[in-house]
């Protein structure tokens, strides 16, 4: 039955877009963070989507998932501030390379797609009801 | 008797069929929205459904070493790509407007082939009971 694969197509789209909001608010969290785990400046992540077959779906119909996170390689941002603690001898200090207004659209973004895929999971369990009281 | 009964039944039920398939398609499509790369998919329903009234059969496993056709197509739905109106720079053709307006578009009709598929069945009671 086609319609109950669509629970597995969205529930991976779901869980895609969750991981993708997770790592927006790691980044909006980190983005003053001077430091890190290894003492460097934090640097911005992305998700990396890919599509995956699902389970009795067939080739044409494909879900999706993370296939890794990317830590992000541009450059990151310098400013003066001399009395900051972690400043340099020049007096400037190494900031994340968070975006934040590209961090804002992104968790918009994954917030519509995973609004998007729910209500397509409740209209496949509406018809699949509908097609269970056949004959009645 | 029972092979009319099937008969009464089969154009509902080969529609229903190809409908769930069809919504299974569109919820591929939406959910890799932002996969880069992945093309948007989807079949002409008119002729599948005509394909598959006239009789189109599934592919036959004959010999041990066929694969299966376990998640494939409907006998009469053959799948394409999608015409990208706007295609975006990662290679992604999904058009979410166009998408989630044939989503629904397909959940209604998939209802009323559901609705057709109880009328059906409530006129075979009726002439059954023979009240």
């Amino acid at each position: 039955m086609s319609l109950f694969n669509i629970f597995d197509i969205a529930s991976s789209a779901l869980s895609a877009q969750s991981q993708r909001l997770n790592v927006v608010a790691s980044n909006l969290a980190n983005a003053d963070s001077t430091t890190s785990a290894d003492g460097q400046p934090y640097r911005a992540r992305q998700v990396v989507f890919a599509s995956t077959p699902v389970a009795n779906a067939g080739r044409e119909s494909v879900g999706v998932r993370v296939t890794g996170v990317v830590e992000d390689t541009s450059p990151l941002r310098r400013q003066y501030d001399p009395k900051h603690p972690m400043a340099d001898e020049q007096g400037y200090v190494t900031l994340p390379n968070v975006n934040v207004v590209e961090e804002m659209v992104n968790m918009i973004s994954a917030s519509r797609s995973y609004q998007t895929n729910a209500d397509m999971m409740s209209t496949a369990k509406s018809l699949l009801l509908k097609t269970l009281n056949l004959g009645n | 008797m029972i092979g009319k009964l099937d008969d009464a039944m089969d154009f509902q039920a080969q529609a229903l069929k190809l409908r769930s398939y069809r919504q299974q398609l569109l919820a591929s499509n939406i959910a890799n929205s932002d996969t880069p790369n992945y093309k948007a998919v989807d079949f002409d329903f008119a002729t599948a459904l005509r394909n598959a009234s006239q009789g189109a059969q599934p592919l036959a496993a004959t010999a041990p070493g066929h694969l299966s056709a376990a998640g494939a197509a409907p006998a009469g739905a053959k799948v394409q790509f999608r015409g990208a109106t706007q295609p975006s720079i990662d290679g992604n053709t999904v058009d979410m407007d166009v998408e989630r307006a044939q989503f629904v578009d397909n959940s209604v009709r998939y209802e009323a082939a559901v609705r057709f598929l109880n009328a059906k069945i409530r006129d075979l009671t009726t002439a059954l009971k023979g009240e």
